[in-house]
């Protein structure tokens, strides 16, 4: 479905030197990203701010055309065949909709019909199910200035999706959200991509869609793929071990024993960072013979920890 | 210390933010000062000193009004219009500080940032290639007056304008309407001079001649001992019985506010 | 290709139309608002013409009728091709994404935006001046300048048309310089209301040879009008408007596609 082969993208930034003098530096935001996704996968694409994401997604739907690799969707090439590719797959920017503010949504909707040549047969049968599956039916009606942000995002997902595409591509879908449209969004998603076996590939900075959706994580950081793999895998990979919180009768100083990283300090509480390979009774053992210990408890990291450590690794790598 | 100033430093810094594009809307200014100037010569070369004017009169005039759309605001209402529109403007209501007096302050600051960014071209390029009248020390004293009077007026029927938008639907057909006043009352498309009798009359005693027509006339020294009282007179009047105006409809805007909840 | 172009522009205008149907007062009260700005020019011409008889050596009838002709050109280049000088705007706020995930050309999507009939507003005065000037024309009818008026409306609305996509395609490059390319268009459309030979000769040059606007109407009308061109250009200049239209749309397609380029490789 999608074929990237050593693909970069280098923009030319001008900054200013002096009081006029400007000088022109080029910087890489992708550089050489290599990757595949086969049909019907589910892939979650990750990175901290500015480390590529949106210009991957901007080469991927033909926006942008890359300074060097290829691209293929579809089997198509973005960036030359972008109209015909356009037909096949769905775009939602999380940012920003695709919508048009003044019209009421059922008019957006009708404009893209057009813009996709959906008879209007077909066009009525699928807004229908997807009216019913994203609960559009009570703002179908109202101009989308005025729709709530859940609102939006789900009537830009049924505007991506009208012409029934192959590939969705989301940009941030679920950034600022409330805790029941994001529930809504993920459901949906899934379900598009389990039974009608859409490819999804998804862009955020919320882990929980991660963990929620993806089987595949793909991280980039610094304009290069870190990671591409089973999210399982991922805890494996970066060692961020486990965490261990301890509840003391009374606020001690931080512990100080070997192998063990404070991570923070809160009253009688401390969170404790043990490595893998590290013997989480030994430490407990340890603990308990210093001080007199209430509480205590061992899990594994949190998807966070885990992506945060990522993220460090890979830029001390690049420094 | 009053917060107003600082309204009108924050709108300053907002409106000399995109310089470029300040000084791109003056390329235009000045490409129709000077049609309009070739325009006015072939008038005047049909009919010298008409109204009063020679014909460097008329092409001074031609410069010096299209260096004052910027400052004056002929083409564009308040941004308040868009916040009514959306319900931000109960934020504005909500603060313990008047809507007429805020706006204003912000106003007069956008006002300061387009005289400095827009005006200098078109009267430079004008000098360049036409003898334009050069005004007096009394003159340009007295411009110095009239032309904050015509910001003053400027911003009065504006804000009358935008508060309408409380019980409009749609206001645009009144923005539409508003333009059309001020520009065709103003003497922006051609001076008030030219308009012939009764239609002259009573363009001259509208608030809208106390925008451009009004102030060109004193740069241009048409208007000088008590009569220059009468001009700054005229403009001040307007100005205060518009912002008086713009009070009461403040009241009632608050009011309905507070009703119906917008 | 081209009648799709047409279809798709057309399906999308109507889609738009009908969702500001859904305010007929504001949509009626619009359309005469719209009306009215546009009626601004002719006043000043009419007000003018009180003050003398004759304008540059041009009567008030000829002066309309290069008014209604320019108006009616430009009027319907607005309402085709208008809102392209908003691709700045596009760019800035980031819609113009979203155009290029669809699959028709943006510059249709972007010509199609917020079409309502109140753009038609600007046509009633331009043809009401037009209807009423031509009559009052002190010329010999022949067939073939009878023949010039639609030709010349229509070459008109192609240079018309041509500008502002050339106009909006400079944004792709310099996005702050849509003050400055307003001179262009509706310095254009303000120029050719009255008689070139009002201007200065190296400016009526500048429009002929550079911005070609005085193949709008001035050309052309001309010839309706039988005076002789005060460049001294030869007889068959009047006649050139549809070949010059034709290289000015030529001229627009390249550089919006161009800035398009632009666009897509720097991402700016």
């Amino acid at each position: 479905m999608i074929e990237v082969a050593g693909v970069g993208k280098s923009f030319t930034v001008r900054r200013r030197a002096g009081r006029i003098r400007r000088s022109r530096t080029t910087v890489a935001a992708v550089d050489d990203v290599s990757f595949e996704v086969a049909a019907g996968e589910f892939v979650g694409y990750l990175g901290p701010n500015g480390a590529g994401k949106s210009t991957t997604i901007k080469m991927l739907t033909g926006i942008l055309t890359p300074s060097s690799g290829s691209v293929r969707v579809c089997g198509l090439d973005p960036s030359r065949q972008r109209t015909t590719l356009a037909r096949r797959i769905g775009v939602v920017f999380g940012q920003r909709t695709t919508l048009w503010w003044d019209l009421p949504l059922r008019d957006s909707l009708t404009l893209i019909r057009h813009l996709y040549r959906v008879d209007a047969a077909a066009h009525r049968a699928r807004l229908a199910e997807l009216t019913g599956l994203l609960e559009l039916g009570p703002f179908l009606d109202t101009p989308v200035r005025q729709l709530s942000l859940g609102q939006r995002m789900r009537g830009d997902l049924a505007a991506a999706l009208l012409h029934d595409p192959e590939l969705l591509v989301l940009d941030e879908p679920t950034i600022g959200l409330d805790v029941v449209s994001k529930a809504t969004v993920r459901e949906f998603l899934a379900r598009l991509n389990s039974e009608r076996g859409t490819t999804i590939l998804l862009t955020t900075h919320d882990l929980g869609d991660i963990e929620r959706l993806c089987r595949r994580v793909m991280i980039i950081d610094h304009g290069r793929l870190a990671y591409d793999g089973d999210l399982s895998r991922l805890r494996a990979t970066v060692d961020a071990g486990r965490m261990l919180v301890v509840e003391f009768a009374r606020p001690c100083p931080p512990i100080s024993l070997p192998d063990v990283i404070v991570e923070r300090v809160q009253g009688p509480r401390q969170w404790l960072r043990l490595p893998r390979t590290a013997n989480a009774a030994a430490v407990v053992a340890a603990l308990a013979d210093r001080h007199e210990v209430r509480d205590i408890a061992l899990r594994d990291a949190d998807i966070e920890d885990v992506v945060a450590r990522l993220y460090r690794q890979v830029g001390t790598l690049a420094k | 210390m009053s917060v107003f100033p600082w309204v009108a430093w924050y709108a300053l810094r907002r409106y000399t933010a995109y310089p470029l594009s300040s000084v791109a809307e003056s390329v235009t200014n000045t490409a129709f000062a000077f049609m309009r100037a070739y325009v006015l010569l072939a008038l005047w070369q049909a009919r010298p000193a008409l109204g009063g004017y020679d014909v460097t009169d008329a092409i001074t005039f031609c410069f010096l009004t299209q260096a004052m759309i910027g400052p004056v605001q002929i083409f564009r209402g308040l941004e308040l219009s868009d916040r009514i529109r959306s319900g931000d403007v109960a934020i504005d209501l909500y603060r313990p500080v008047g809507l007429q007096g805020w706006w204003l302050a912000d106003d007069l600051g956008r006002a300061t940032a387009e005289l400095l960014l827009r005006s200098g071209l078109p009267m430079v390029a004008g000098m360049l290639v036409f003898t334009l009248r050069p005004a007096g020390p009394w003159a340009l004293a007295a411009f110095a007056l009239a032309l904050p009077l015509a910001v003053l007026v400027s911003f009065a029927i504006r804000y009358l304008v935008a508060l309408a938008a409380f019980w409009l639907h749609d206001d645009r057909g009144l923005q539409a309407i508003a333009l059309v006043m001020s520009l065709f009352f103003s003497g922006m498309i051609l001076p008030l001079v030219v308009f012939p009798g009764w239609l002259g009359g009573i363009a001259r005693a509208l608030p809208w001649a106390a925008l451009i027509q009004v102030p060109a006339d004193i740069y241009l020294g048409k208007r000088t001992g008590s009569d220059l009282v009468a001009a700054l007179g005229f403009q001040a009047a307007w100005a205060v019985a518009l912002l008086a105006a713009g009070a009461l409809l403040t009241v009632a805007a608050r009011r309905k506010l507070v009703i119906h909840g917008g | 290709m081209p009648g799709g172009v047409v279809r798709v522009y057309g399906l999308l205008a109507w889609t738009w139309i009908r969702a500001a149907a859904q305010y007929p007062v504001s949509m009626v009260l619009l359309t005469f608002a719209t009306a009215a700005v546009s009626m601004l020019d002719v006043a000043a011409i009419m007000v003018m013409f009180t003050r003398a008889p004759r304008i540059a050596g041009f009567t008030a009838p000829e002066v309309l009728f290069l008014y209604g002709t320019s108006a009616l050109s430009f009027a319907l280049a607005d309402i085709l091709f208008g809102t392209t000088e908003r691709l700045g705007k596009h760019i800035r706020e980031g819609t113009l994404d979203a155009m290029l995930v669809r699959p028709v050309s943006p510059l249709i999507q972007i010509a199609t935006e917020d079409f309502s009939p109140r753009r038609l507003g600007k046509l009633v005065p331009a043809s009401l001046v037009l209807a009423l000037a031509l009559p009052r024309l002190d010329v010999d009818w022949t067939a073939g300048r009878a023949v010039m008026i639609p030709a010349m409306v229509l070459a008109g609305v192609a240079i018309f048309s041509g500008l502002w996509v050339l106009t909006a395609s400079l944004q792709f490059v310099l996005i702050d310089g849509h003050g400055a390319t307003k001179s262009v268009t509706y310095g254009g459309a303000f120029l050719t209301q009255y008689p070139l030979s009002m201007f200065a000769r190296d400016f009526v040059r500048g429009v002929t040879f550079a911005v070609p606007l005085a193949f709008v109407n001035w050309q052309p009308g001309l010839y309706v009008l039988d005076r002789a061109d005060p460049l001294g250009l030869p007889e068959a200049a009047r006649f050139a408007s549809p070949a010059v239209a034709v290289v000015v749309c030529v001229l627009a397609g390249f550089v919006w596609r161009a800035g398009l380029r632009h666009y897509r490789s720097t991402g700016s």
